[in-house]
């Protein structure tokens, strides 16, 4: 029996026959996705801190490189898909803290665990929002920053491209940690404890697609394996996350 | 059918090694408003979170229309609004901007005129980090007048208010269980409820603080 009908029932219960009672119709899933995304991404421009310190620290981390190891072309062109990538990890690793932990104090995050919405498609909005102020301007601002670590030619875009595939299933692991730790005071460390050790195979194949265009070799293995975790990522760590927040906000 | 809206069965719930409340029933028909009493620390928020489904029981389970909440989330999920002491509003953002999301299915006149209903008129587009904790908690229950949802389960919503916004409220919670809804609320607040059917469920320490250093 539909719920209308047995909604009509019950306020004959109560006998007030004249008003009906009538819950408003839940939207699509798909507008509940963009509502939801555009109030993350409209909430991360109107504080900026939290994205604008992990692109800063990455900025930092580059600039200081050549000056603290070696300014010669040859070795900074060696390192520098390292460093990029390097830099890359620990910058989302820092921007993932913040992923739950706003939402978690203010109380919306509950909110979105009652909403009539499919939790999981939640989950890859928030992920994907977060994505786009902390791992897409990364990638973006890659390039810039392998010309002043002396990479260029195919290196370039070839690393920029490891950054596109990568940097969301980096956030994708790391949001299984930052949710499973949201209720904790200061799970940071924890969250890298966590994420650290699923973050290593995505830069060996990022730092390895690099260095094998720099030596002349294929990369189309590195970055097919790169685009078969993401695909992975995507459908698979939503429900992880969407569990993990489940699991956090129970107790 | 006859089934009530929401039915507790045996309910127990466990808080860091003690016990808060244990075999708690009761049941909660269309066109009653409930309020959970007690003591500090008694247990009520407790039991509006285990009410939600965000929290899960010790033990026994909770109802919805005869079928268990966990088994019927969505149907309940649409059924159900639910304010907790946390009014679930980003500081960042309007009110308008805040209800676009908190109360998704209503269009743009409905924002302004909820709005305008919990005292807000003018604040639409101001960030709510300027609101004050009063203001704050008006744009969460402006959702009150969007949703439409069946079930209210708030908690404290008289925090922060003032007279003539308690007086205001009070009347939408009669207004509501008149139309058939439910509504289970903590408060401290002498409630000043008219007509409508009223329920106290009350919570009490099962054991004095003496007896848990026994074992």
């Amino acid at each position: 029996m539909s719920t209308k009908s047995l909604e009509q029932s019950n306020s004959k219960e109560v006998l007030v026959p004249d008003i009906e009672f009538v819950a408003r119709a839940p939207i699509s899933e798909g507008r509940a996705f963009m509502r939801l995304l555009r109030r993350d991404l409209l909430a991360s421009l109107r504080y900026r801190n939290d994205w604008v310190n992990p692109l800063f620290f990455l900025l930092m981390v580059v600039t200081l490189f050549p000056l603290g190891i070696s300014p010669d072309p040859k070795t900074l062109t060696m390192i520098a898909p390292g460093v990029l990538w390097i830099a890359a990890l620990l910058s989302t690793l820092l921007a993932v803290d913040s992923l739950f932990l706003q939402d978690f104090e203010d109380g919306t995050l509950e909110q979105l665990l009652l909403s009539p919405s499919s939790l999981y498609l939640m989950v890859v909005a928030k992920v994907f929002s977060h994505w786009l102020v902390t791992g897409l301007p990364v990638a973006l601002l890659a390039p810039i920053l392998s010309i002043m670590l002396n990479l260029s030619g195919e290196g370039l875009w070839v690393l920029m491209l490891t950054l596109l595939l990568g940097t969301p299933t980096l956030a994708l692991i790391s949001a299984i940690g930052a949710a499973l730790t949201v209720g904790i005071r200061r799970g940071g460390m924890l969250v890298s404890l966590i994420a650290l050790p699923l973050h290593v195979p995505v830069l060996i194949l990022g730092t390895g697609a690099v260095q094998a265009v720099s030596e002349g070799f294929a990369y189309s293995a590195h970055l097919s394996l790169m685009m078969a975790m993401l695909a992975l990522a995507v459908v698979l760590a939503p429900f992880a996350i969407a569990a993990s927040l489940r699991i956090s906000l129970g107790d | 059918m006859d089934h009530p809206l929401i039915e507790i069965q045996e309910l127990e719930c466990v808080r860091d090694h003690t016990p808060l409340f244990s075999k708690l029933s009761f049941k909660a028909e269309a066109g009653t408003i409930i309020q959970i009493g007690g003591e500090n620390g008694s247990g009520k928020t407790s039991l509006l979170r285990i009410l939600t489904g965000l929290a899960p029981a010790e033990s026994g389970q909770v109802l919805w229309r005869g079928e268990s909440i966990h088994k019927k989330r969505a149907g309940y999920a649409e059924a159900l609004t639910f304010i907790g002491h946390l009014p679930g509003i980003k500081a960042q953002l309007s009110p308008l901007e805040n209800l676009r999301w908190l109360a998704p299915s209503a269009d743009k006149t409905d924002y302004f005129y909820a709005l305008a209903e919990v005292g807000l008129r003018g604040y639409e587009d101001s960030p709510c980090y300027t609101l004050s904790a009063g203001q704050k908690r008006r744009v969460a229950l402006a959702r009150l007048y969007l949703e439409q949802r069946q079930v209210w389960i708030l908690d404290e919503p008289f925090t922060a208010i003032d007279k003539k916004g308690v007086e205001k409220l009070e009347a939408l919670l009669v207004s509501h269980a008149e139309k058939g809804g439910v509504v289970i609320l903590t408060t401290h607040h002498e409630l000043k409820l008219g007509a409508a059917k009223f329920q106290q469920v009350l919570l009490g320490r099962p054991k004095s603080p003496s007896a848990d250093y026994e074992h």
